[in-house]
């Protein structure tokens, strides 16, 4: 049965993953860094073929394929060679002096072999980036690609027997499963998880008033839902929020931003990726099926099934309770919410789960503000979408629904990491009255020591205080 | 077998615990700096108003004597108290950091905010201090929070749910008393994160309890952490931090006592001696009567080390001690001289006052040995020998660990104290603990000026080598794509 002998090569493959890693191998500084670097020489050599398969699964034009996911793993690379030593070496920290004389540090160990589970959407960006970050922190690596990209997933098979040390790092081919599964399944192995999830971002649209701001912000919110596979990724604007006065002029906006990026006919244009497959093609469908929401559209709503292909869709204020305003959007459609004021913007993010990104699009400080310490989520951009991405110093990651742990730059290099405590003393000097048998006067000593009262200590001991 | 009214009352009063906090939470109270310094000083009230009663308790559940009962417990949370109220305003400040070219001109930070409302499960042994030390934390976070105590310690549970519910915020910081059913509904229960103190198999359960509703945890459990004695050392000096870190520490009931000490087949004999010796020092020739010591818990965990004693696989290894007061529950300091690795007292958490020693041929297999078993939460080593004391730091994966020392690393609130692997997940004390109940929010700044075309479709082969050139960073590139080179 497939299924029995797929468990015993996976038995087999984790074998070889654990020998390897007790071997001592992966923790190796010249290892982690050759790795890296082929790493680093498959992206560049390989760039067609990834390219390639990004176009087979996703229609993603080569030119959107670079800048979201080739891209920033070259730099990512690039950051983790550049940090490795500093992120490797042992952190002082300080003792209290009563514990004189002894020293303290922080060691970063690998965790031992690890699992990534990627997605579909950016097949190549989220196995990598997770994978750099196990690399540079020493440990073997399984890595499980979606089966909803096949053609990603195969190239990523063959790419990585290829340049990277199959002793250590694997690929498992196979169907997905979903987050609570996974830590539940983890639980059972005290295995600490990042879960990197998603949510509804949303984009709130204040009332720009310069025609410069409002191009640009047109510009910003178009490629962070059209231009970005389809909307099928979890950092996109899910829906915006907007003033009822500046609704109109921003639907005007955004219908005039569409036309002159993509041009009159969106699906021969070639800048906008496919949907990933006919089962999230139905669930986008499913969408625009209510009644009330189809009314709603303002712009677009045509579905090319056969070509998987949805045009860029914007709706004005669609039921709050249809699924479009519930679920996860993942997809090229756009709701627009009018709200009385843009204060109240707040109030409707909060009445939905955390989101992995809130996106701001104003000039008022009071405004940005109140909705920094009004939301939770997992990060906030003001004035733009999606490049929290790509930014190596700012940790990548969701709260509550929409994850737990985070990644990117050292963030990476930490999430694998154990830091581990080592403190030292020399056998000098031992505090007499540490040890029982106890009484009072050990316990007065005890007393001055934790508050810093040496001198209080030293009277003591002198006989000079009374305890 | 239907749950009775009992449970049902049970799972009403915490689901409504949970919906009242939730409120509260809702409202923002919890997130000034004023609540959470107010909280903070009440809880610092507590502690030193009411230090004879908290003794007290921790003598009647553990029979834990007062100098341990404070430096451990009640110091160990007035100083927590102390170190955020006087650290609270750097925790909270956001931290700024660099932004790449990529994203120029932009400017970034990073946010603390708090997660919501999260649960403390804490444990009998330390019960005062690995109650609140958690609880200082989510509050110097801005939490709301729920705590609760372990019922197999109830003077102390009692003792702080009065304590707190008379001098704290009721409406958002509550205590939830009771056992298995009042556990089970609070787990029932959303949190936006769970704190948990104990064994590793209570663990998994709480993981998987929190995987329903993708609550991030920190676990705090244990493991049997090894102690290997080199020779040449000043035997005198590791015998007595050997005793301290296990006898005098609540008679070896806790995470972080030595639970087995590996050394050479030569030098045990030395070893053995020095123990004795400082033993009797320290509690006498009959430790049964010294009032230094505490007692075990309860019987259940009495009759668990007795049977630990009595496996036949280690009869005739007992070397010191050994004498028991099933009335008293008191075992004596006992140490096993040349167990071997499958008899009981090898292959669980003994979390007591039995100290086996193991005998290898060289000290360097003592790694080795270490490594077939899980990764403990603490780990030490007593040695003059650089290299394998480097060897040992190498590799030995542990929570933490001292050299010549026992469970120092605790006393230190700039160091994290957690496990790994089995030992646990995520770690606090000092900022720490404050981090581990915040979500870290970065704020990315932009304006409308600097904006680079080749973001946006309709893409061009210009558009990448322009990217290309931006993404290596290289100035001179960046240049060349500019002006179509």
């Amino acid at each position: 049965m497939e299924g029995h002998s797929n468990n015993i090569d996976l038995e087999m493959e984790m074998k070889e993953l654990r020998q390897t890693f007790n071997s001592g191998k992966t923790k190796e500084e010249s290892w982690r860094i050759s790795q890296l670097k082929n790493l680093m020489s498959m992206l560049v050599e390989k760039e067609d073929q990834i390219n390639l398969a990004l176009k087979q699964d996703l229609g993603k034009h080569p030119v959107e394929s670079f800048r979201d996911e080739v891209g920033p793993l070259i730099k990512s690379v690039n950051y983790a060679l550049k940090g490795l030593k500093k992120w490797m070496s042992a952190k002082k920290a300080d003792l209290p002096l009563a514990a004189f004389p002894a020293s303290a540090h922080l060691v970063p160990e690998p965790l031992g072999v690890v699992l990534i589970i990627s997605s579909w959407n950016f097949p190549f960006g989220l196995s990598f980036e997770a994978l750099i970050g196990a690399i540079a922190a020493g440990n073997a690596a399984v890595l499980k690609p979606s089966d909803l990209a096949p053609a990603s997933s195969s190239a990523l098979a063959k790419l990585i027997n290829s340049y990277l040390d199959t002793k250590a790092i694997k690929v498992i081919e196979g169907s997905s499963n979903v987050a609570r599964v996974v830590m539940t399944a983890a639980a059972k192995n005290l295995t600490p998880v990042a879960l990197e999830l998603g949510g509804k971002c949303p984009a709130v649209v204040d009332s720009l008033s310069s025609s410069w701001d409002q191009k640009i912000a047109m510009k910003r919110i178009l490629s962070a839902k059209f231009g970005t596979c389809a909307g099928q990724a979890c950092v996109a604007i899910d829906y915006i929020l907007v003033e009822k006065k500046f609704s109109s002029t921003l639907v005007e906006l955004l219908k005039a931003a569409i036309l002159s990026v993509f041009g009159e006919n969106p699906k021969e244009s070639n800048n906008i990726a496919r949907i990933i497959n006919k089962s999230h093609f139905s669930r986008l469908k499913n969408l625009l099926n209510d009644p009330m929401v189809q009314a709603s559209i303002v712009h677009g709503g045509s579905l090319d099934e056969d070509n998987l292909f949805i045009e860029p869709t914007l709706l004005v204020d669609p039921p709050v309770k249809a699924g479009i305003m519930i679920e996860e959007i993942f997809g090229p459609l756009l709701p627009i919410i009018t709200l009385e004021k843009i204060e109240d913007s707040i109030e409707f993010i909060n009445s939905l789960p955390k989101a992995l990104a809130i996106y701001a699009f104003t000039n008022n400080e009071g405004l940005k503000k109140k909705i920094s310490s009004g939301t939770s989520s997992g990060s906030i951009v003001f004035n733009d979408a999606i490049i929290q991405y790509v930014a190596d110093s700012l940790p990548f990651g969701g709260v509550g629904e929409s994850g737990i742990g985070r990644y990117h730059g050292k963030f990476s290099f930490d999430m694998f990491s154990h830091e581990k405590v080592i403190a030292r003393r020399s056998f000098l000097v031992d505090f007499w009255f540490r040890y029982p048998p106890w009484n009072d006067h050990k316990l007065h000593l005890f007393r001055s020591a934790y508050n810093f009262d040496y001198l209080g200590i030293l009277l003591i001991m002198l006989g000079l205080k009374r305890s | 077998m239907a749950p009775g009214p009992v449970v049902d009352r049970t799972a009403q009063n915490v689901e409504r615990v949970s919906q009242d906090l939730r409120s509260v939470y809702s409202s923002g109270k919890t997130k000034s700096v004023e609540w959470r310094v107010s909280q903070l000083k009440s809880l610092l009230r507590i502690t030193t108003h009411y230090e004879k009663d908290i003794l007290e308790a921790l003598r009647s559940d553990l029979n834990k004597p007062e100098l341990e009962a404070f430096s451990h417990e009640v110091y160990g949370v007035s100083s927590s108290c102390e170190l955020a109220l006087k650290e609270l305003h750097r925790w909270m400040m956001p931290e700024k950091v660099k932004t790449s070219m990529i994203n120029f001109p932009s400017t970034g930070e990073i946010v603390s905010e708090p997660l919501g409302v999260v649960l403390v499960i804490s444990t009998w042994n330390y019960p005062f201090k690995l109650s609140l030390d958690p609880v200082i934390g989510a509050i110097a976070a801005g939490n709301a929070v729920v705590l609760k105590p372990s019922e197999v310690a109830p003077a102390t549970s009692s003792l702080m749910s009065n304590l707190l519910g008379e001098y704290m915020d009721p409406s958002a910081v509550k205590v939830v008393e009771g056992g298995v059913p009042e556990t089970t509904a609070l787990l029932e229960q959303k949190w936006d994160k769970i704190f948990y103190t104990g064994n590793s198999k209570i663990g998994r359960i709480i993981l998987t309890a929190a995987a329903k509703h993708l609550t991030p945890v920190v676990l705090e459990l244990g493991g049997k952490c090894p102690v290997v004695v080199d020779s040449n050392i000043d035997l005198k000096v590791a015998a007595r931090r050997i005793i301290s870190g296990k006898w005098a520490c609540n008679s070896g009931q806790t995470c972080v006592s030595p639970d087995y000490i590996v050394t050479t087949k030569e030098y045990a004999l030395k070893l053995v001696d020095a123990l004795s010796c400082e033993l009797e020092n320290f509690y006498g020739k009959d430790p049964l009567l010294s009032n230094d010591l505490s007692s075990i818990i309860n019987s259940r965990h009495f009759d668990r080390l007795t049977k630990l004693l009595d496996d036949e696989k280690v009869s005739g290894k007992v070397v010191i001690g050994g004498q028991r007061d099933r009335d008293k529950l008191k075992i004596a300091p006992t140490v096993l001289l040349d167990v071997s690795q499958d008899s009981l007292v090898m292959n669980e958490e003994i979390f007591g006052p039995l100290l086996p020693i193991v005998t290898v041929a060289k000290i360097e297999e003592s790694i080795g040995l270490i490594n077939t078993k899980e990764k403990p939460l603490a780990a030490y080593m007593f040695t003059n020998d650089k290299k394998l004391k480097e060897e040992f730091i190498r590799s030995v994966s542990a929570g933490g660990m001292c050299i010549n020392e026992i469970a120092l690393h605790l006393a230190e609130h700039t160091l994290p104290f957690g496990g790994v692997g089995e030992s646990g997940m995520g770690a606090y004390h000092g900022k720490f603990s404050f981090d581990a109940f915040s979500h870290k929010k970065p704020v990315l700044q932009r304006g409308f000026n600097g904006d680079v075309a080749a973001r946006y479709p309709p893409y061009t082969p210009w558009k990448l080598k322009f990217l290309k050139a931006m993404l290596s960073g290289n100035i001179l590139s960046i240049l060349r794509a500019l002006i179509g080179w």
